[in-house]
């Protein structure tokens, strides 16, 4: 039941991410229009538990749609052989998992 | 002395109607390789695309192999590519599809070609099989007969009506991009099945339909539903299969 495994957690990983994606796009639009300076911002983010664990989440969700949907988009698209798309499934999230950890980390942390 | 009935008018304009500038039609010649060769057909009123792939085969190259049976749209053996959308033949009037005078006439997608326009159908029916299209009886005849709920029944009302033409496996986005998919025919075969209160093999039937290439690759197209000769739709079947497997997995049943 890997298959069945996959397509819930690719479809739960969507749920979970439309209404944060909806609290992105409202930070970016009040970051942007309203004259908010890189120091304004990271003086609002630096040290917040909110943040990190908003952006945090955010991130792991992201890494596994995405690393389960380059699966996909593999299978259809590509001619490459069930192991390589189970490769490119582990790579795509796992980077997505560390860049998007590493920008966290460097809005939130110290 | 003539005629007064007022359908039959004089032999003259009938004959005009009849019969107008023979059309060119494309059709495909060889198996996997191969090309399309050109013939001119004559046409006449509610001429159909199997009237023209038969009157080539009769008239102008007996060489020709395609297949059909009862030729009134029961059977679902005429389908073919037509003007590239998959069709009944026999159902299909050529004023209807002819674009600029000209017709294209290739075989069924997505199943390898046997001869000209015979599609190799083997693929499309084990498939059928694979997504346990099969009854699986619960009961003997020693068994009373089962009572079935109205509501279960006429749930599948439009999915029994498919007669495996293989037009909506052809049309399937799905089916081309991957060939494990095991298409819309079968699992709307499945879908009946796991409606029926009779049938014993759900549990089974539910992890072939929920494995790789099962209900869960399908994309939502529609394409079966808006290609399907008998206006079913495969594309609802296989959305209520995916809650069925969906509710069976998350309840531990498969």
């Amino acid at each position: 039941m890997r298959e069945m495994r996959l397509y819930l957690l690719q479809r739960a990983t969507a749920a979970l991410l439309a209404p944060l994606i909806l609290v992105h796009l409202v930070v970016i639009y009040i970051a942007t229009g309203h004259g908010l300076t890189a120091a304004d911002v990271l003086a609002r983010t630096r040290g917040s538990l909110a943040w990190g664990a908003f952006y945090g989440l955010f991130v792991v969700l992201a890494a596994v749609h995405a690393g389960i949907g380059v699966r996909a988009i593999a299978r259809e698209w590509t001619p490459l052989p069930a192991a390589a798309r189970d490769m490119a499934m582990w790579v795509t999230g796992l980077l997505l998992v560390v860049l998007g950890l590493r920008a966290v980390l460097a809005v939130v942390g110290p | 002395m003539t005629s007064t009935h007022p359908g039959s008018g004089g032999d003259a304009p009938r004959a005009a109607a009849q019969q107008t500038a023979p059309i060119e039609v494309s059709v495909w010649r060889g198996g996997e390789r191969g090309s399309y060769v050109t013939y001119a057909v004559p046409t006449q009123a509610s001429q159909t695309v199997l009237d023209v792939v038969t009157y080539i085969q009769r008239v102008l190259d007996p060489t020709l192999s395609y297949r059909f049976a009862c030729r009134v749209g029961v059977c679902g053996s005429c389908a073919m590519t037509v003007n590239g959308r998959p069709r009944w033949t026999c159902r299909t009037h050529i004023s209807k599809v002819v674009e600029n005078g000209r017709l294209e006439i290739a075989p069924l997608a997505n199943m390898p070609v046997i001869k000209d326009l015979a599609a190799d159908m083997r693929v499309f029916f084990e498939k059928w099989q694979a997504a346990q299209g099969r009854f699986q009886p619960s009961q003997t005849r020693a068994d009373p007969i089962a009572r079935i709920a109205p509501a279960a029944r006429t749930a599948i009302d439009k999915a029994i009506e498919c007669i495996n033409c293989g037009v909506c496996y052809a049309a399937c986005d799905a089916v081309r991009w991957n060939e494990k998919y095991l298409g819309p025919a079968a699992l709307n075969r499945a879908w009946t099945l796991v409606n029926d209160a009779r049938d014993a093999g759900n549990a089974e039937r539910l992890r072939a339909v929920s494995a790789e290439g099962g209900c869960q690759s399908c994309h939502t197209h529609t394409s079966c539903a808006e290609h399907c000769p008998a206006n079913l739709d495969p594309t609802g079947s296989i959305a209520s299969l995916k809650r069925r497997a969906v509710e069976a997995y998350l309840k531990g049943e498969i």
